[in-house]
Protein backbone atom coordinates (compact mmCIF):
# COMPACT_ATOMS: atom_id res chain seq x y z
CA UNK A 1 0.00 0.00 0.00
CA UNK A 2 2.83 2.71 0.63
CA UNK A 3 3.54 1.59 -3.45
CA UNK A 4 3.13 5.99 -3.28
CA UNK A 5 6.07 6.93 -1.25
CA UNK A 6 7.84 6.13 -4.41
CA UNK A 7 7.78 8.60 -7.11
CA UNK A 8 6.89 7.48 -10.55
CA UNK A 9 6.57 10.14 -13.41
CA UNK A 10 4.05 11.83 -13.41
CA UNK A 11 1.23 11.49 -16.00
CA UNK A 12 -1.76 13.86 -15.66
CA UNK A 13 -1.18 16.93 -14.49
CA UNK A 14 -3.81 20.12 -14.05
CA UNK A 15 -2.27 23.71 -13.68
CA UNK A 16 -5.02 26.11 -12.24
CA UNK A 17 -7.92 24.62 -14.17
CA UNK A 18 -10.81 26.78 -13.87
CA UNK A 19 -14.43 25.28 -15.00
CA UNK A 20 -17.20 27.05 -15.57
CA UNK A 21 -21.27 25.81 -16.36
CA UNK A 22 -22.21 28.41 -17.49
CA UNK A 23 -22.38 31.73 -15.03
CA UNK A 24 -21.29 28.76 -12.10
CA UNK A 25 -17.87 28.01 -11.43
CA UNK A 26 -17.90 24.37 -11.06
CA UNK A 27 -13.48 24.50 -10.47
CA UNK A 28 -11.20 26.71 -8.80
CA UNK A 29 -8.08 26.75 -9.82
CA UNK A 30 -7.07 22.83 -9.34
CA UNK A 31 -3.49 22.06 -9.71
CA UNK A 32 -3.34 18.02 -9.28
CA UNK A 33 -0.68 15.80 -10.55
CA UNK A 34 -1.24 11.80 -10.96
CA UNK A 35 1.53 9.76 -11.10
CA UNK A 36 1.86 7.01 -13.37
CA UNK A 37 0.84 3.40 -12.55
CA UNK A 38 -0.67 4.64 -9.25
CA UNK A 39 -4.26 5.16 -8.27
CA UNK A 40 -5.29 8.89 -8.01
CA UNK A 41 -8.76 8.14 -5.89
CA UNK A 42 -10.83 11.34 -5.28
CA UNK A 43 -13.29 12.00 -2.61
CA UNK A 44 -15.35 14.31 -1.01
CA UNK A 45 -19.53 15.52 -1.07
CA UNK A 46 -21.80 15.38 -3.72
CA UNK A 47 -21.43 18.26 -6.37
CA UNK A 48 -17.79 18.91 -5.12
CA UNK A 49 -16.26 18.80 -8.86
CA UNK A 50 -14.06 15.66 -8.78
CA UNK A 51 -16.72 14.43 -11.70
CA UNK A 52 -16.03 17.35 -13.07
CA UNK A 53 -12.67 17.51 -12.99
CA UNK A 54 -12.16 13.52 -14.16
CA UNK A 55 -14.42 14.51 -16.98
CA UNK A 56 -12.28 17.50 -18.17
CA UNK A 57 -9.20 14.98 -18.61
CA UNK A 58 -10.33 13.46 -21.29
CA UNK A 59 -12.18 16.20 -22.58
CA UNK A 60 -16.11 14.92 -22.03
CA UNK A 61 -16.75 18.43 -20.94
CA UNK A 62 -16.09 19.44 -24.13
CA UNK A 63 -19.71 18.10 -25.42
CA UNK A 64 -21.64 20.27 -22.34
CA UNK A 65 -23.24 23.49 -24.23
CA UNK A 66 -21.92 26.53 -21.75
CA UNK A 67 -18.83 24.63 -20.71
CA UNK A 68 -15.56 27.29 -20.31
CA UNK A 69 -12.46 26.30 -19.33
CA UNK A 70 -9.01 28.34 -17.82
CA UNK A 71 -6.26 26.99 -16.91
CA UNK A 72 -4.74 23.72 -18.79
CA UNK A 73 -4.15 19.83 -18.23
CA UNK A 74 -1.03 18.21 -19.09
CA UNK A 75 -1.03 14.67 -20.04
CA UNK A 76 2.56 13.48 -20.20
CA UNK A 77 3.63 17.44 -20.11
CA UNK A 78 1.69 18.10 -23.14
CA UNK A 79 -1.48 20.55 -23.15
CA UNK A 80 -4.28 18.34 -24.25
CA UNK A 81 -6.04 21.78 -25.53
CA UNK A 82 -3.74 22.44 -27.89
CA UNK A 83 -4.51 23.22 -31.19
CA UNK A 84 -3.26 20.45 -32.73
CA UNK A 85 -3.92 18.10 -30.02
CA UNK A 86 -6.66 15.13 -31.38
CA UNK A 87 -9.98 14.91 -29.44
CA UNK A 88 -10.12 11.47 -30.84
CA UNK A 89 -6.05 10.68 -29.97
CA UNK A 90 -6.74 11.97 -26.72
CA UNK A 91 -9.84 9.99 -25.42
CA UNK A 92 -8.14 6.90 -27.05
CA UNK A 93 -5.11 7.44 -24.73
CA UNK A 94 -7.49 8.56 -21.52
CA UNK A 95 -10.21 5.71 -21.77
CA UNK A 96 -13.24 6.19 -18.86
CA UNK A 97 -15.84 4.07 -17.14
CA UNK A 98 -18.36 5.48 -16.51
CA UNK A 99 -21.03 5.20 -12.65
CA UNK A 100 -23.41 3.46 -14.47
CA UNK A 101 -22.90 0.11 -16.41
CA UNK A 102 -23.23 1.36 -20.05
CA UNK A 103 -22.53 -1.65 -22.57
CA UNK A 104 -23.95 -0.64 -26.24
CA UNK A 105 -26.66 -3.12 -27.33
CA UNK A 106 -24.62 -5.35 -29.04
CA UNK A 107 -22.92 -8.89 -28.23
CA UNK A 108 -20.08 -8.92 -25.95
CA UNK A 109 -17.75 -9.09 -28.37
CA UNK A 110 -19.08 -6.31 -30.75
CA UNK A 111 -18.60 -3.90 -27.57
CA UNK A 112 -14.99 -5.07 -26.78
CA UNK A 113 -14.59 -5.05 -30.51
CA UNK A 114 -16.29 -1.20 -31.04
CA UNK A 115 -13.47 0.60 -29.96
CA UNK A 116 -10.42 -0.99 -32.02
CA UNK A 117 -13.02 -1.25 -35.30
CA UNK A 118 -13.39 2.74 -34.78
CA UNK A 119 -9.76 3.17 -34.47
CA UNK A 120 -9.17 0.93 -37.68
CA UNK A 121 -8.50 -2.13 -36.98
CA UNK A 122 -10.35 -4.78 -39.69
CA UNK A 123 -8.27 -7.67 -39.51
CA UNK A 124 -10.52 -10.96 -37.54
CA UNK A 125 -8.06 -12.66 -36.22
CA UNK A 126 -6.25 -9.05 -34.49
CA UNK A 127 -9.51 -8.37 -33.19
CA UNK A 128 -10.14 -11.58 -31.65
CA UNK A 129 -6.97 -11.30 -29.79
CA UNK A 130 -7.70 -8.17 -28.54
CA UNK A 131 -11.39 -8.94 -27.25
CA UNK A 132 -9.61 -12.25 -25.72
CA UNK A 133 -6.45 -9.93 -24.00
CA UNK A 134 -8.69 -7.17 -22.11
CA UNK A 135 -11.24 -9.58 -21.28
CA UNK A 136 -9.20 -11.77 -19.21
CA UNK A 137 -7.45 -8.01 -17.62
CA UNK A 138 -10.95 -7.53 -16.72
CA UNK A 139 -11.62 -10.78 -15.34
CA UNK A 140 -14.19 -11.37 -17.74
CA UNK A 141 -13.07 -14.05 -20.02
CA UNK A 142 -13.69 -17.40 -17.86
CA UNK A 143 -17.32 -16.09 -17.28
CA UNK A 144 -18.20 -15.24 -20.86
CA UNK A 145 -15.64 -16.96 -23.17
CA UNK A 146 -18.21 -19.61 -24.56
CA UNK A 147 -20.77 -16.56 -25.71
CA UNK A 148 -19.12 -13.86 -26.41
CA UNK A 149 -22.19 -13.70 -29.35
CA UNK A 150 -24.67 -12.78 -26.45
CA UNK A 151 -26.31 -9.26 -25.97
CA UNK A 152 -23.83 -7.54 -23.43
CA UNK A 153 -27.15 -6.75 -21.88
CA UNK A 154 -28.09 -10.24 -20.89
CA UNK A 155 -24.53 -10.13 -17.79
CA UNK A 156 -25.12 -9.14 -14.35
CA UNK A 157 -24.45 -5.53 -13.64
CA UNK A 158 -21.02 -6.70 -12.29
CA UNK A 159 -20.34 -8.39 -15.56
CA UNK A 160 -21.65 -5.75 -17.54
CA UNK A 161 -19.19 -2.72 -15.58
CA UNK A 162 -16.31 -5.21 -16.19
CA UNK A 163 -17.39 -5.62 -19.71
CA UNK A 164 -17.00 -1.89 -19.97
CA UNK A 165 -13.68 -1.79 -18.06
CA UNK A 166 -12.45 -4.39 -20.97
CA UNK A 167 -14.12 -1.82 -23.53
CA UNK A 168 -12.43 0.69 -21.92
CA UNK A 169 -9.04 -0.98 -22.28
CA UNK A 170 -9.48 -2.60 -25.45
CA UNK A 171 -8.33 0.94 -27.30
CA UNK A 172 -4.49 0.60 -25.39
CA UNK A 173 -5.00 4.32 -23.40
CA UNK A 174 -2.56 5.04 -20.90
CA UNK A 175 -4.87 6.74 -18.17
CA UNK A 176 -8.20 5.54 -17.41
CA UNK A 177 -10.95 7.42 -15.64
CA UNK A 178 -13.11 5.80 -13.61
CA UNK A 179 -16.56 7.34 -12.47
CA UNK A 180 -17.54 5.85 -9.14
CA UNK A 181 -17.33 2.66 -11.22
CA UNK A 182 -18.87 0.58 -8.46
CA UNK A 183 -21.15 2.66 -7.24
CA UNK A 184 -24.07 0.54 -8.67
CA UNK A 185 -23.06 -3.16 -7.61
CA UNK A 186 -23.40 -5.32 -4.83
CA UNK A 187 -20.60 -5.93 -2.45
CA UNK A 188 -19.11 -8.87 -4.07
CA UNK A 189 -18.94 -7.65 -7.38
CA UNK A 190 -17.37 -4.09 -5.92
CA UNK A 191 -14.84 -6.64 -4.08
CA UNK A 192 -14.01 -7.98 -8.39
CA UNK A 193 -13.65 -4.47 -9.40
CA UNK A 194 -11.43 -2.73 -6.70
CA UNK A 195 -8.84 -6.11 -6.79
CA UNK A 196 -9.12 -5.55 -10.58
CA UNK A 197 -8.07 -1.99 -10.34
CA UNK A 198 -5.00 -3.31 -8.16
CA UNK A 199 -4.16 -5.60 -10.94
CA UNK A 200 -4.84 -2.84 -13.58
CA UNK A 201 -2.15 -0.31 -12.28
CA UNK A 202 0.55 -2.14 -13.39
CA UNK A 203 0.04 -0.82 -16.34
CA UNK A 204 -2.37 2.19 -16.28
CA UNK A 205 -2.25 5.46 -14.86
CA UNK A 206 -5.84 5.04 -12.80
CA UNK A 207 -7.76 8.43 -11.71
CA UNK A 208 -10.94 7.07 -9.54
CA UNK A 209 -13.65 9.22 -8.16
CA UNK A 210 -15.70 7.36 -5.13
CA UNK A 211 -18.33 8.29 -2.21
CA UNK A 212 -17.06 5.41 -0.53
CA UNK A 213 -14.14 6.08 1.64
CA UNK A 214 -13.36 2.44 2.64
CA UNK A 215 -13.00 2.07 -1.12
CA UNK A 216 -10.78 5.43 -1.86
CA UNK A 217 -8.72 3.80 1.45
CA UNK A 218 -8.15 0.34 -0.21
CA UNK A 219 -7.72 0.70 -3.67
CA UNK A 220 -5.91 4.31 -3.97
CA UNK A 221 -2.33 5.61 -3.36
CA UNK A 222 -2.81 9.11 -3.57
CA UNK A 223 -5.75 10.76 -2.57
CA UNK A 224 -7.40 14.04 -3.37
CA UNK A 225 -10.10 15.48 -0.77
CA UNK A 226 -12.37 18.01 -3.26
CA UNK A 227 -14.61 20.42 -1.43
CA UNK A 228 -16.67 22.75 -3.72
CA UNK A 229 -14.53 23.44 -6.21
CA UNK A 230 -11.49 23.18 -4.64
CA UNK A 231 -8.73 20.98 -4.30
CA UNK A 232 -8.43 20.93 -0.31
CA UNK A 233 -6.09 18.67 0.35
CA UNK A 234 -3.85 16.04 -1.30
CA UNK A 235 -1.70 13.46 -0.34
CA UNK A 236 -0.27 9.52 0.40
CA UNK A 237 -3.68 8.08 0.85
CA UNK A 238 -2.59 6.41 4.15
CA UNK A 239 -1.65 9.83 5.49
CA UNK A 240 -5.34 11.40 4.21
CA UNK A 241 -7.04 8.77 6.15
CA UNK A 242 -5.03 8.87 9.48
CA UNK A 243 -3.64 11.62 9.83
CA UNK A 244 -4.79 14.66 7.21
CA UNK A 245 -3.64 17.94 7.70
CA UNK A 246 -6.69 20.00 7.26
CA UNK A 247 -9.89 19.37 9.85
CA UNK A 248 -12.40 19.75 7.05
CA UNK A 249 -10.31 16.64 5.48
CA UNK A 250 -10.84 14.92 8.69
CA UNK A 251 -14.52 15.88 9.37
CA UNK A 252 -15.57 14.67 5.79
CA UNK A 253 -13.51 11.12 6.49
CA UNK A 254 -14.16 10.80 9.93
CA UNK A 255 -18.19 11.07 8.52
CA UNK A 256 -18.74 14.36 10.64
CA UNK A 257 -20.86 15.25 7.51
CA UNK A 258 -21.16 14.70 3.38
CA UNK B 1 -49.50 0.52 22.30
CA UNK B 2 -45.63 -0.04 23.00
CA UNK B 3 -43.18 2.72 22.94
CA UNK B 4 -42.28 3.15 19.53
CA UNK B 5 -45.81 4.06 18.61
CA UNK B 6 -46.35 6.18 20.96
CA UNK B 7 -43.12 8.43 20.55
CA UNK B 8 -44.31 8.60 16.78
CA UNK B 9 -44.38 12.33 15.39
CA UNK B 10 -48.19 13.12 15.71
CA UNK B 11 -48.56 13.68 11.65
CA UNK B 12 -48.38 9.91 10.87
CA UNK B 13 -50.86 9.38 13.60
CA UNK B 14 -52.97 11.66 11.38
CA UNK B 15 -52.28 9.28 8.49
CA UNK B 16 -53.49 6.55 10.40
CA UNK B 17 -56.27 7.76 11.54
CA UNK B 18 -57.33 8.97 8.28
CA UNK B 19 -56.45 5.57 6.35
CA UNK B 20 -59.75 4.51 8.49
CA UNK B 21 -61.75 0.45 7.35
CA UNK B 22 -64.01 2.94 5.32
CA UNK B 23 -61.71 4.70 3.47
CA UNK B 24 -59.86 2.28 2.22
CA UNK B 25 -62.89 0.41 1.05
CA UNK B 26 -64.21 3.26 -0.80
CA UNK B 27 -60.41 3.74 -2.44
CA UNK B 28 -60.60 0.14 -3.26
CA UNK B 29 -64.01 1.18 -5.10
CA UNK B 30 -62.92 4.07 -7.35
CA UNK B 31 -59.68 1.67 -8.06
CA UNK B 32 -61.76 -1.10 -9.02
CA UNK B 33 -64.40 1.36 -11.17
CA UNK B 34 -61.44 2.97 -12.72
CA UNK B 35 -60.11 -0.12 -14.18
CA UNK B 36 -64.01 -0.86 -15.55
CA UNK B 37 -63.54 2.13 -17.55
CA UNK B 38 -59.99 1.48 -18.75
CA UNK B 39 -60.90 -1.84 -19.48
CA UNK B 40 -64.34 -1.26 -21.48
CA UNK B 41 -62.81 1.85 -23.75
CA UNK B 42 -60.07 -0.58 -24.56
CA UNK B 43 -62.07 -2.95 -25.81
CA UNK B 44 -64.40 -0.67 -27.06
CA UNK B 45 -62.04 0.49 -29.74
CA UNK B 46 -61.18 -3.53 -30.30
CA UNK B 47 -64.70 -4.15 -31.21
CA UNK B 48 -65.10 -0.83 -33.42
CA UNK B 49 -62.69 -2.53 -35.59
CA UNK B 50 -63.79 -5.83 -35.74
CA UNK B 51 -67.53 -4.78 -36.31
CA UNK B 52 -65.46 -2.82 -39.50
CA UNK B 53 -64.41 -6.20 -40.54
CA UNK B 54 -67.21 -7.48 -40.43
CA UNK B 55 -69.54 -5.32 -41.94
CA UNK B 56 -67.33 -4.92 -44.77
CA UNK B 57 -66.77 -8.28 -44.75
CA UNK B 58 -70.60 -8.97 -44.73
CA UNK B 59 -71.01 -6.99 -47.84
CA UNK B 60 -68.28 -8.48 -49.36
CA UNK B 61 -69.26 -12.16 -48.53
CA UNK B 62 -72.31 -12.99 -50.73
CA UNK B 63 -69.89 -12.90 -53.88
CA UNK B 64 -68.55 -16.90 -52.75
CA UNK B 65 -72.30 -17.92 -52.55
CA UNK B 66 -74.51 -16.58 -54.94
CA UNK B 67 -75.73 -18.10 -58.13
CA UNK B 68 -75.45 -17.75 -61.23
CA UNK B 69 -78.74 -15.40 -62.30
CA UNK B 70 -80.09 -17.23 -65.36
CA UNK B 71 -79.14 -15.24 -68.31
CA UNK B 72 -76.72 -13.23 -66.86
CA UNK B 73 -73.93 -16.69 -65.75
CA UNK B 74 -71.18 -13.68 -67.66
CA UNK B 75 -71.35 -11.11 -64.84
CA UNK B 76 -71.31 -13.73 -62.29
CA UNK B 77 -67.81 -12.96 -59.75
CA UNK B 78 -65.74 -15.86 -59.60
CA UNK B 79 -62.14 -16.52 -57.76
CA UNK B 80 -60.76 -16.98 -60.89
CA UNK B 81 -62.37 -14.07 -62.86
CA UNK B 82 -60.82 -12.21 -59.88
CA UNK B 83 -57.42 -13.40 -60.05
CA UNK B 84 -57.21 -15.02 -63.99
CA UNK B 85 -56.67 -12.78 -66.82
CA UNK B 86 -59.39 -12.20 -69.31
CA UNK B 87 -59.25 -14.19 -72.47
CA UNK B 88 -59.86 -12.99 -75.93
CA UNK B 89 -60.36 -14.93 -79.09
CA UNK B 90 -58.39 -12.29 -81.09
CA UNK B 91 -56.12 -10.88 -78.23
CA UNK B 92 -53.68 -12.35 -75.71
CA UNK B 93 -55.10 -12.40 -72.74
CA UNK B 94 -54.93 -9.72 -70.07
CA UNK B 95 -55.63 -8.52 -66.87
CA UNK B 96 -58.33 -6.11 -66.62
CA UNK B 97 -61.17 -4.54 -64.84
CA UNK B 98 -63.69 -3.36 -66.27
CA UNK B 99 -66.78 -2.91 -64.15
CA UNK B 100 -69.02 -1.25 -66.51
CA UNK B 101 -68.79 -2.77 -69.33
CA UNK B 102 -71.43 -5.22 -71.48
CA UNK B 103 -69.42 -8.14 -69.97
CA UNK B 104 -67.85 -6.70 -66.66
CA UNK B 105 -64.74 -7.68 -66.00
CA UNK B 106 -63.69 -7.73 -62.05
CA UNK B 107 -59.93 -8.95 -62.28
CA UNK B 108 -58.15 -7.13 -59.31
CA UNK B 109 -54.53 -7.72 -60.65
CA UNK B 110 -53.78 -4.01 -62.08
CA UNK B 111 -55.70 -2.51 -58.33
CA UNK B 112 -53.03 -4.81 -56.42
CA UNK B 113 -50.17 -3.68 -58.74
CA UNK B 114 -50.93 -0.44 -58.68
CA UNK B 115 -51.50 -0.03 -55.18
CA UNK B 116 -48.24 -1.82 -54.35
CA UNK B 117 -46.74 0.42 -57.30
CA UNK B 118 -47.78 3.78 -55.49
CA UNK B 119 -46.98 2.65 -52.23
CA UNK B 120 -43.81 1.35 -53.07
CA UNK B 121 -42.60 4.73 -54.60
CA UNK B 122 -43.72 6.11 -51.21
CA UNK B 123 -41.56 4.63 -48.83
CA UNK B 124 -38.88 4.38 -51.01
CA UNK B 125 -39.26 8.31 -51.37
CA UNK B 126 -40.25 9.12 -47.57
CA UNK B 127 -38.50 6.88 -46.12
CA UNK B 128 -34.73 7.96 -46.58
CA UNK B 129 -35.69 11.76 -46.50
CA UNK B 130 -37.51 10.95 -43.20
CA UNK B 131 -35.37 8.69 -41.39
CA UNK B 132 -32.40 10.84 -42.57
CA UNK B 133 -34.04 14.14 -41.14
CA UNK B 134 -34.88 12.43 -37.88
CA UNK B 135 -31.17 11.47 -37.56
CA UNK B 136 -29.80 15.02 -38.92
CA UNK B 137 -32.01 16.89 -36.18
CA UNK B 138 -31.30 14.51 -33.36
CA UNK B 139 -28.11 14.24 -33.68
CA UNK B 140 -26.45 16.33 -35.58
CA UNK B 141 -28.16 19.59 -35.92
CA UNK B 142 -27.71 22.79 -33.57
CA UNK B 143 -30.60 23.08 -31.70
CA UNK B 144 -32.10 25.93 -33.14
CA UNK B 145 -32.45 24.22 -36.14
CA UNK B 146 -33.90 20.97 -34.94
CA UNK B 147 -36.48 23.71 -32.76
CA UNK B 148 -37.32 24.70 -36.45
CA UNK B 149 -37.51 21.36 -38.80
CA UNK B 150 -39.24 19.32 -36.19
CA UNK B 151 -42.62 20.98 -35.68
CA UNK B 152 -42.29 22.26 -39.57
CA UNK B 153 -42.35 18.56 -40.54
CA UNK B 154 -44.73 17.35 -37.69
CA UNK B 155 -47.12 20.53 -39.01
CA UNK B 156 -47.02 18.46 -42.47
CA UNK B 157 -49.26 16.27 -41.04
CA UNK B 158 -52.05 18.90 -40.55
CA UNK B 159 -51.94 19.27 -44.17
CA UNK B 160 -55.38 17.18 -45.75
CA UNK B 161 -54.64 15.30 -48.42
CA UNK B 162 -56.54 16.78 -50.63
CA UNK B 163 -54.45 19.98 -50.85
CA UNK B 164 -51.17 17.43 -51.27
CA UNK B 165 -53.07 15.92 -54.45
CA UNK B 166 -54.09 19.31 -55.83
CA UNK B 167 -50.22 19.67 -55.37
CA UNK B 168 -48.86 16.45 -56.67
CA UNK B 169 -52.48 17.14 -59.41
CA UNK B 170 -51.04 20.56 -60.68
CA UNK B 171 -47.34 21.24 -59.37
CA UNK B 172 -45.47 18.06 -59.37
CA UNK B 173 -47.05 16.04 -62.41
CA UNK B 174 -46.07 19.18 -64.23
CA UNK B 175 -42.08 19.24 -62.89
CA UNK B 176 -41.98 15.70 -63.34
CA UNK B 177 -43.12 15.88 -66.74
CA UNK B 178 -40.65 17.93 -67.86
CA UNK B 179 -37.75 16.14 -65.87
CA UNK B 180 -38.26 13.22 -67.33
CA UNK B 181 -39.99 13.97 -70.16
CA UNK B 182 -42.68 10.97 -69.53
CA UNK B 183 -46.02 10.74 -71.93
CA UNK B 184 -48.62 10.77 -68.86
CA UNK B 185 -48.78 13.32 -66.47
CA UNK B 186 -50.73 11.50 -64.08
CA UNK B 187 -48.73 8.32 -63.01
CA UNK B 188 -47.42 5.97 -60.53
CA UNK B 189 -44.41 8.24 -59.97
CA UNK B 190 -46.35 11.51 -59.22
CA UNK B 191 -48.63 9.70 -56.89
CA UNK B 192 -46.43 8.00 -55.15
CA UNK B 193 -43.91 11.22 -54.37
CA UNK B 194 -47.44 12.72 -53.44
CA UNK B 195 -48.04 9.82 -51.18
CA UNK B 196 -44.92 10.40 -49.80
CA UNK B 197 -44.99 13.49 -48.66
CA UNK B 198 -48.66 12.58 -46.70
CA UNK B 199 -45.68 9.88 -45.33
CA UNK B 200 -42.62 11.84 -44.04
CA UNK B 201 -44.16 13.30 -41.15
CA UNK B 202 -45.21 9.65 -39.89
CA UNK B 203 -41.83 7.95 -39.88
CA UNK B 204 -40.22 11.03 -39.59
CA UNK B 205 -42.00 11.69 -35.49
CA UNK B 206 -41.52 8.24 -34.49
CA UNK B 207 -38.06 7.63 -35.96
CA UNK B 208 -37.52 10.85 -34.30
CA UNK B 209 -38.78 9.43 -30.96
CA UNK B 210 -36.55 6.52 -31.31
CA UNK B 211 -33.72 8.21 -31.79
CA UNK B 212 -34.28 10.70 -29.11
CA UNK B 213 -34.48 7.79 -26.23
CA UNK B 214 -31.64 6.10 -26.95
CA UNK B 215 -29.57 6.78 -23.66
CA UNK B 216 -27.08 9.45 -23.39
CA UNK B 217 -25.23 6.79 -22.12
CA UNK B 218 -24.14 5.03 -25.12
CA UNK B 219 -23.29 8.16 -26.71
CA UNK B 220 -20.79 9.14 -23.90
CA UNK B 221 -19.65 5.16 -23.76
CA UNK B 222 -18.85 6.01 -27.83
CA UNK B 223 -17.30 9.29 -27.36
CA UNK B 224 -15.08 8.11 -24.71
CA UNK B 225 -13.62 5.64 -26.45
CA UNK B 226 -12.42 8.44 -29.38
CA UNK B 227 -15.60 7.92 -31.50
CA UNK B 228 -16.93 10.89 -33.58
CA UNK B 229 -20.27 12.16 -33.56
CA UNK B 230 -20.60 10.30 -37.21
CA UNK B 231 -19.42 7.05 -35.60
CA UNK B 232 -21.80 7.32 -33.03
CA UNK B 233 -24.54 8.37 -34.70
CA UNK B 234 -24.11 5.33 -37.45
CA UNK B 235 -23.02 2.61 -35.49
CA UNK B 236 -24.26 3.25 -31.97
CA UNK B 237 -27.39 5.63 -31.84
CA UNK B 238 -29.24 4.34 -35.11
CA UNK B 239 -28.96 0.08 -34.40
CA UNK B 240 -30.19 1.12 -30.74
CA UNK B 241 -33.20 3.06 -32.15
CA UNK B 242 -33.72 0.56 -35.51
CA UNK B 243 -36.83 -0.71 -33.70
CA UNK B 244 -38.52 2.59 -33.55
CA UNK B 245 -37.22 3.56 -36.89
CA UNK B 246 -38.80 0.36 -38.28
CA UNK B 247 -42.20 1.05 -36.97
CA UNK B 248 -41.79 4.36 -38.07
CA UNK B 249 -41.81 2.52 -41.62
CA UNK B 250 -44.80 0.13 -41.13
CA UNK B 251 -46.84 2.99 -39.72
CA UNK B 252 -46.04 4.80 -43.27
CA UNK B 253 -46.27 2.12 -45.00
CA UNK B 254 -49.77 0.98 -43.23
CA UNK B 255 -51.03 4.53 -44.27
CA UNK B 256 -49.27 5.06 -47.65
CA UNK B 257 -51.57 1.74 -48.76
CA UNK B 258 -54.68 3.40 -47.47
CA UNK B 259 -54.44 6.71 -48.36
CA UNK B 260 -57.18 7.60 -51.24
CA UNK B 261 -57.47 11.08 -51.98
CA UNK B 262 -54.13 11.69 -53.32
CA UNK B 263 -53.45 8.77 -55.48
CA UNK B 264 -57.11 9.29 -56.44
CA UNK B 265 -56.10 12.94 -57.70
CA UNK B 266 -52.79 12.23 -58.94
CA UNK B 267 -52.65 8.89 -60.30
CA UNK B 268 -54.27 8.67 -63.45
CA UNK B 269 -56.53 5.76 -62.53
CA UNK B 270 -56.28 3.55 -65.49
CA UNK B 271 -56.19 -0.16 -64.27
CA UNK B 272 -52.99 -1.34 -65.97
CA UNK B 273 -50.80 -4.42 -65.15
CA UNK B 274 -47.88 -2.89 -65.95
CA UNK B 275 -43.99 -2.76 -64.59
CA UNK B 276 -43.04 0.81 -65.37
CA UNK B 277 -43.83 3.86 -62.90
CA UNK B 278 -44.65 6.39 -65.33
CA UNK B 279 -47.87 4.24 -66.31
CA UNK B 280 -50.57 5.66 -64.58
CA UNK B 281 -52.43 3.29 -62.27
CA UNK B 282 -55.65 2.83 -59.95
CA UNK B 283 -55.09 1.89 -56.80
CA UNK B 284 -57.66 -0.51 -54.62
CA UNK B 285 -58.46 2.59 -52.23
CA UNK B 286 -58.81 5.05 -55.17
CA UNK B 287 -61.22 2.62 -56.75
CA UNK B 288 -63.40 2.56 -54.19
CA UNK B 289 -63.62 5.99 -53.91
CA UNK B 290 -64.47 6.63 -57.03
CA UNK B 291 -66.89 3.56 -57.83
CA UNK B 292 -69.31 2.79 -54.41
CA UNK B 293 -71.46 6.28 -55.20
CA UNK B 294 -72.56 4.48 -58.46
CA UNK B 295 -73.04 1.13 -58.48
CA UNK B 296 -75.85 -0.97 -58.12
CA UNK B 297 -76.70 -2.06 -54.23
CA UNK B 298 -76.12 -5.34 -53.66
CA UNK B 299 -75.04 -6.11 -57.38
CA UNK B 300 -71.63 -7.87 -57.68
CA UNK B 301 -69.82 -4.52 -58.47
CA UNK B 302 -70.79 -3.57 -55.29
CA UNK B 303 -70.19 -6.60 -53.45
CA UNK B 304 -66.17 -6.56 -55.58
CA UNK B 305 -65.89 -3.37 -53.95
CA UNK B 306 -66.59 -4.50 -50.48
CA UNK B 307 -64.07 -7.42 -51.47
CA UNK B 308 -61.46 -4.26 -51.76
CA UNK B 309 -62.26 -3.14 -48.72
CA UNK B 310 -61.24 -6.38 -47.11
CA UNK B 311 -58.24 -6.75 -49.10
CA UNK B 312 -57.01 -3.56 -48.38
CA UNK B 313 -57.98 -4.04 -44.34
CA UNK B 314 -56.18 -7.40 -44.51
CA UNK B 315 -53.09 -5.81 -46.40
CA UNK B 316 -53.09 -3.15 -43.50
CA UNK B 317 -53.31 -5.50 -40.97
CA UNK B 318 -50.58 -8.00 -42.62
CA UNK B 319 -48.15 -5.13 -42.92
CA UNK B 320 -48.72 -3.28 -39.05
CA UNK B 321 -48.55 -7.09 -37.96
CA UNK B 322 -45.42 -8.10 -39.91
CA UNK B 323 -43.54 -4.81 -38.75
CA UNK B 324 -44.77 -5.75 -34.83
CA UNK B 325 -43.24 -8.66 -35.18
CA UNK B 326 -39.74 -7.65 -36.58
CA UNK B 327 -39.25 -4.88 -34.25
CA UNK B 328 -40.01 -7.26 -31.88
CA UNK B 329 -37.52 -9.54 -32.62
CA UNK B 330 -34.85 -6.72 -32.75
CA UNK B 331 -35.75 -5.73 -29.52
CA UNK B 332 -35.06 -9.00 -28.05
CA UNK B 333 -31.84 -9.03 -29.91
CA UNK B 334 -31.14 -5.49 -28.49
CA UNK B 335 -32.38 -6.29 -25.51
CA UNK B 336 -30.07 -9.04 -23.85
CA UNK B 337 -32.78 -11.98 -24.40
CA UNK B 338 -30.49 -13.18 -27.29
Amino acid sequence: MDAGAEATPVKVSARDLDVFYGATQALHGITLDARANRVTALIGPSGCGKSTFLRSINRMNDLIAGMRRQGTILLDGRDIHDPDVDVVDLRRRVGMVFQRSNPFPKSIYENVAYGPRIHGVSDRTTLDEIVRTTLEQAALWDEVKDRLGASALSLSGGQQQRLCIARALAVEPEVLLMDEPASALDPLATARIEELIHELKERYTILIVTHNMQQAARVSDTTAYFYMGRLVEMGPTAQIFTNPSKQETEDYITGRFG
Amino acid sequence: MNESTAARPRALDAVAAASSESRRRAARRAESLFGAVVRTAAFAAILVIVLIFVFVGREALPLLWQDATPGHESETVTWSSLAGPTTYPDRPPRHVWQPVSTVPKYNLAPLVVGTLKTTLVAILFAGPLAVLAAILTSEFAPRWVSQVVKPTIELLAGIPSVVLGFFALMVLATWLQQILGVRYRLNALTAGIGLGIAVIPIIYTVAEDALAAVPRSYREASYALGASRWETAVRIVVPAALPGIFAGLALGFGRAVGETMIVLMASGNAALTTWPLTDSVRTLSATIAAELGEVVFGGPHYRVLFLLGVLLFLFTFAVNLAGELTVRRLRERLGGRA
